[in-house]
C-alpha cells in the first residue's frame, strides 16, 4: 500500500516537471498594431467611423499589447504623426487607465482635424508603421490602413522601393471608391491588387475589410 | 500489365484466362500435398500459439485474482481492525469517564441507604397507642354511681384523669406518628436519588453491553476475513466499489468547485503577477491561480493527516503528539491566511470586473461620459463573492477524506477491471486459436474445390485401376477354384 501511494506522489510530481519543461520555451503572446489614418483631402470625413475602429482596438487589445495611432499627411515616414501610443501595463487596471488616456489623445485629434493635407503618403506611414510594430517584438503583428489607397506623393519623395513588411498583417479599411473609380470599377481593382502584390512582395498579409460592422475578424481574440 | 498478362496466350482475354486458370490448376494439384500441409500446420501452429497465449493469460488472471484477493482481505482486516480498535477506545473512554467515578456513586448510594435506615429506625421509635384505654374508660364510664355524691364524684375524677390521660397518650401517639410519616416523607428524596444513581448506572452498563456486543460482531467479520471466507471477501468487494464510486462522486463535486475557486481568483491574479506573459500557451496569472488552489488542498491534506483523520502520509502520522499539533497550526494558519487571500482577490475581481464595465460603457458610447452609473446592492455580490473566496479554500481541505478513499478502492477497483480485461483476452485469443485451425480445414476444402477436376480424374482412374486389379485378382483366383471344384 505505501508503494502505491508513493508510486502515485512521484507520478505526480513528474507529471508537473513534465508540464513545466514543456512550458520552458516561451513566444512572444503580446500583440502591436499600428492603425494609419488618412488625413488627406476629404477623407476627413471617414474619421467618425475611425474612432469605433480605435474603441473595438481598445476593447479588443489586453495588458502587454502595443498599440499607436498615427495620420497620413503628406510625409508620413515622421514621429511627429504619431497621434497617439502606448504599450498596456501588465496590470489590468492600469492597462485600463491607459486605453481611457489613449482614447481621450485620440478624441481630441479627431475633433482638431479640419482641413486635410495636401498630400497623400501612404508608404511613409506604413514604413513607420512596420517600424514600430517590429519594435514592439510582438508575437501578432497588424497594420491597419485606414484610406482610399490612392497614394499622392509630394514632389521629390521617393517611395518607389519594395518595402519590408514581414510577418505583418497589413489590413485596408474603409476603402472607399473615389469619383474616377466609379467611371472605371477597374482602377479601383487595380489599386487594390497593387497594393496587395507590394505588401505580399515585401513578405506581409493582406486583408481588406470594408465593412466596419464585421470587425470581429479583424484581431484574433484571446 | 493486367491486360498483358491476359493476352499472353491469346488475343482473347477471356481464351487467355482460361489458359491461365488451367494452368494454375494443374501446378495447383501437383503442389496438392504441399499446399494441404501448409495450411494445415498454419492452423495447427496458430492454434497451439494461441492456446500458449490463452494459458499464459489464464495464468496472470489467477495471480491478479490472487492479489486483488490479498489486497481485498489486507484492506478489509485493516479497516476492521480500526473499527474493533475503535470500540475498544471507546470502551476505555466509558470506563475511564464514567466507571471511573463509581466509588463516589457507591459511597453516595450508601449515605443514602444510611440516612434511609436511620430514619426508619426512628420512625419505628414512636409510642404505641395502648388499646386497653378504651375499655378501662368505658368501663369506668358505665360502673353504678348508686347516689352517692362521693363515689360520683370519685368516679367523676377518675373518668375525667382516665380521659385526660387518654387525651394526652392519643396526642403524643399522633405527634409521633406524624414524626414518623415526616422521617419517611424526608426519606422520599433519598430513594429517588437512588434509583436515578441506579439507572444512570443501568445506562453505562447498557451503553458498555452494546459496545461489547459490536466488537463480538466485529471480531466475528474480522475472523471471516481472516479465513478468506467468500462471503466476508464479496461484501468487502462491493463496499469497494460503492466507495469508489461514492468518493468519485465527491471528487467530481470538488473539482467543480476547485473551477469556481479558479474563476474567482484567475483574473485579480493577473494584477499581481501580470496579465500579459505566459507560460506555453498558459497565463502565468492563471498557473499562479491553480497553484494557490493546489497549495490550499495540499494544506488541506497535511491538515487532516496532521488530525490523524486521514492516512495518506505515514510520516506524519508516526510524529509525536506535540510535532503533529505544531504541523496542524502552521497548516491551518497557511490555509487560513490563503483563505484571507482569495477573499481579498475576490473583492478585487469585483472591482475590475467594475473598471472594465466602466471602460467598455465608455468605449461603445463614444463621445458620451465614461463611467458605469453605480447599482443599488452593489455591494451584495461584493460580499458574496468575498464569502466564498473565504470559504472555499476550507471546503477544498475536506476534499483529504474522499480522496483517501478513493486512492484506497482504485486500487481494488484497477485489479477487477484488470482481471476483467485478462478475461476477454483470454476468451478472445482462443477463439482466434479455433477460428484458425477451422479456417486451415475450410482452406484445404476450398484448395480441393478449386482442383475438383484432376482430383476427380484422379479418383475416377484410381477407382478404375482398382476394379480392374480387382477383376485380374478374380480372374487369377478364378480358375485355381475352377480346378480344385473339378
Amino acid at each position: 500500500m505505501k508503494n502505491v501511494k508513493q508510486q502515485i506522489l512521484i507520478a505526480a510530481m513528474m507529471a508537473t516537471a513534465v508540464l513545466l519543461t514543456a512550458c520552458g520555451e516561451s513566444r512572444p503572446n503580446n500583440r502591436a498594431v499600428y492603425l494609419l489614418l488618412d488625413t488627406s483631402g476629404t477623407y476627413t470625413e471617414e474619421l467618425a467611423k475611425a474612432q469605433a475602429i480605435m474603441n473595438y482596438l481598445l476593447a479588443t487589445l489586453d495588458s502587454g499589447d502595443s498599440i499607436a495611432i498615427a495620420r497620413i499627411d503628406s510625409g508620413s515616414f515622421s514621429e511627429k504623426d504619431i497621434i497617439a501610443k502606448a504599450t498596456f501595463d501588465i496590470r489590468p487596471s492600469t492597462a485600463n487607465d491607459q486605453k481611457r488616456l489613449f482614447k481621450h489623445k485620440v478624441d481630441e485629434f479627431v475633433s482638431q482635424v479640419n482641413r486635410g493635407s495636401r498630400n497623400t503618403d501612404i508608404t511613409g506611414g506604413l514604413i513607420q508603421a512596420s517600424d514600430f510594430v517590429n519594435e514592439a517584438g510582438a508575437g501578432e503583428k497588424y497594420v491597419l490602413i485606414f484610406s482610399d489607397l490612392e497614394e499622392d506623393l509630394q514632389k521629390g519623395h521617393v517611395r518607389d522601393f519594395p518595402i519590408d513588411v514581414q510577418g505583418i498583417q497589413v489590413v485596408a479599411l474603409n476603402v472607399t471608391k473615389l469619383r474616377s473609380d466609379n467611371i472605371d470599377p477597374r482602377d479601383y481593382k487595380n489599386r487594390l491588387s497593387e497594393w496587395q502584390a507590394r505588401v505580399q512582395k515585401g513578405g506581409g498579409e493582406w486583408r481588406v475589410v470594408n465593412d466596419l460592422e464585421r470587425l470581429d475578424s479583424l484581431i484574433a481574440m484571446r | 500489365m493486367t491486360n498483358e498478362f491476359l493476352t499472353v496466350w491469346s488475343d482473347s482475354p477471356a481464351t487467355s484466362l482460361v489458359i491461365w486458370l488451367m494452368i494454375a490448376i494443374v501446378i495447383f494439384y501437383l503442389g496438392r500435398k504441399q499446399a494441404h500441409q501448409v495450411f494445415q500446420s498454419t492452423g495447427r501452429a496458430i492454434n497451439s500459439t494461441m492456446r500458449l497465449w490463452s494459458f499464459t493469460l489464464s495464468k496472470l488472471e489467477s495471480r491478479l485474482t490472487e492479489r486483488n484477493r490479498e489486497i481485498l482481505i489486507a484492506s478489509g482486516a485493516r479497516a476492521s481492525e480500526k473499527a474493533i480498535e475503535r470500540e475498544f477506545t471507546r470502551i476505555s473512554n466509558i470506563v475511564q469517564r464514567d466507571l471511573s467515578k463509581y466509588p463516589g456513586l457507591h459511597r453516595k448510594i450508601a449515605d443514602s441507604i444510611e440516612k434511609i435506615e436511620n430514619d426508619y429506625q426512628k420512625s419505628v421509635d414512636a409510642a404505641p397507642l395502648p388499646p386497653a384505654w378504651g375499655e378501662v374508660v368505658e368501663t369506668i364510664a358505665g360502673l353504678p354511681t348508686s347516689g352517692d355524691p362521693t363515689v360520683v364524684k370519685i368516679l367523676s375524677n377518675i373518668k375525667r384523669a382516665v380521659e385526660e390521660s387518654h387525651q394526652q397518650t392519643l396526642k403524643a401517639y399522633k405527634k409521633s406518628s406524624a414524626t414518623s410519616h415526616t422521617l419517611l416523607s424526608g426519606m422520599q428524596p433519598h430513594w429517588r436519588n437512588i434509583d436515578g444513581k441506579l439507572n444512570q448506572v443501568n445506562d453505562k452498563i447498557n451503553g458498555l453491553e452494546e459496545c461489547s456486543k459490536n466488537i463480538d460482531s466485529q471480531i466475528q467479520n474480522y475472523s471471516d476475513i481472516l479465513a478468506a471466507k467468500d462471503s466476508a471477501l464479496s461484501s468487502l468487494g462491493s463496499s469497494a466499489l460503492t466507495q469508489f464510486f461514492i468518493s468519485g462522486l465527491v471528487l467530481i463535486i470538488a473539482t467543480l468547485g476547485g473551477l469556481i475557486n479558479f474563476q474567482l481568483i484567475a483574473m485579480p491574479m493577473s494584477e499581481m503577477v501580470g496579465g500579459s506573459s505566459y507560460i506555453g500557451s498558459m497565463k502565468t496569472s492563471d498557473i499562479a491561480a491553480l497553484v494557490i488552489i493546489l497549495i490550499e488542498i495540499a494544506m488541506g491534506l497535511f491538515l487532516f493527516e496532521s488530525l490523524r483523520i486521514t492516512n495518506l502520509f505515514p510520516v506524519i502520522s508516526s510524529m509525536d503528539d506535540r510535532m503533529r499539533r505544531r504541523m496542524m497550526i502552521v497548516t491551518f494558519a497557511i490555509l487560513t491566511i490563503l483563505a484571507t487571500i482569495e477573499a481579498s482577490l475576490a473583492y478585487m475581481r469585483d472591482l475590475l470586473a467594475l473598471d472594465r464595465e466602466a471602460l467598455q460603457q465608455s468605449l461603445i458610447n463614444a463621445g458620451a461620459a465614461g463611467g458605469i452609473v453605480e447599482a443599488q446592492f452593489r455591494w451584495i455580490p461584493s460580499i458574496g463573492q468575498m464569502v466564498m473566496g473565504f470559504i472555499l479554500p476550507f471546503a477544498l481541505a475536506f476534499i483529504a477524506i474522499p480522496l483517501e478513499s478513493f486512492i484506497h478502492s482504485l486500487r481494488i477497483v484497477l485489479g477487477i477491471i484488470g482481471v476483467g480485461l485478462l478475461r476477454v483476452a483470454r476468451v478472445v485469443v482462443r477463439m482466434f486459436g479455433g477460428l484458425a485451425n477451422h479456417l486451415s480445414k475450410i482452406m484445404v476444402y476450398l484448395f480441393d474445390l478449386f482442383i475438383m477436376i484432376p482430383v476427380s480424374i484422379e479418383q475416377l482412374i484410381k477407382r478404375q485401376s482398382k476394379s480392374k486389379s480387382a477383376s485380374d485378382e478374380d480372374d487369377r483366383y478364378q480358375p485355381s477354384a475352377d480346378k480344385t471344384m473339378s
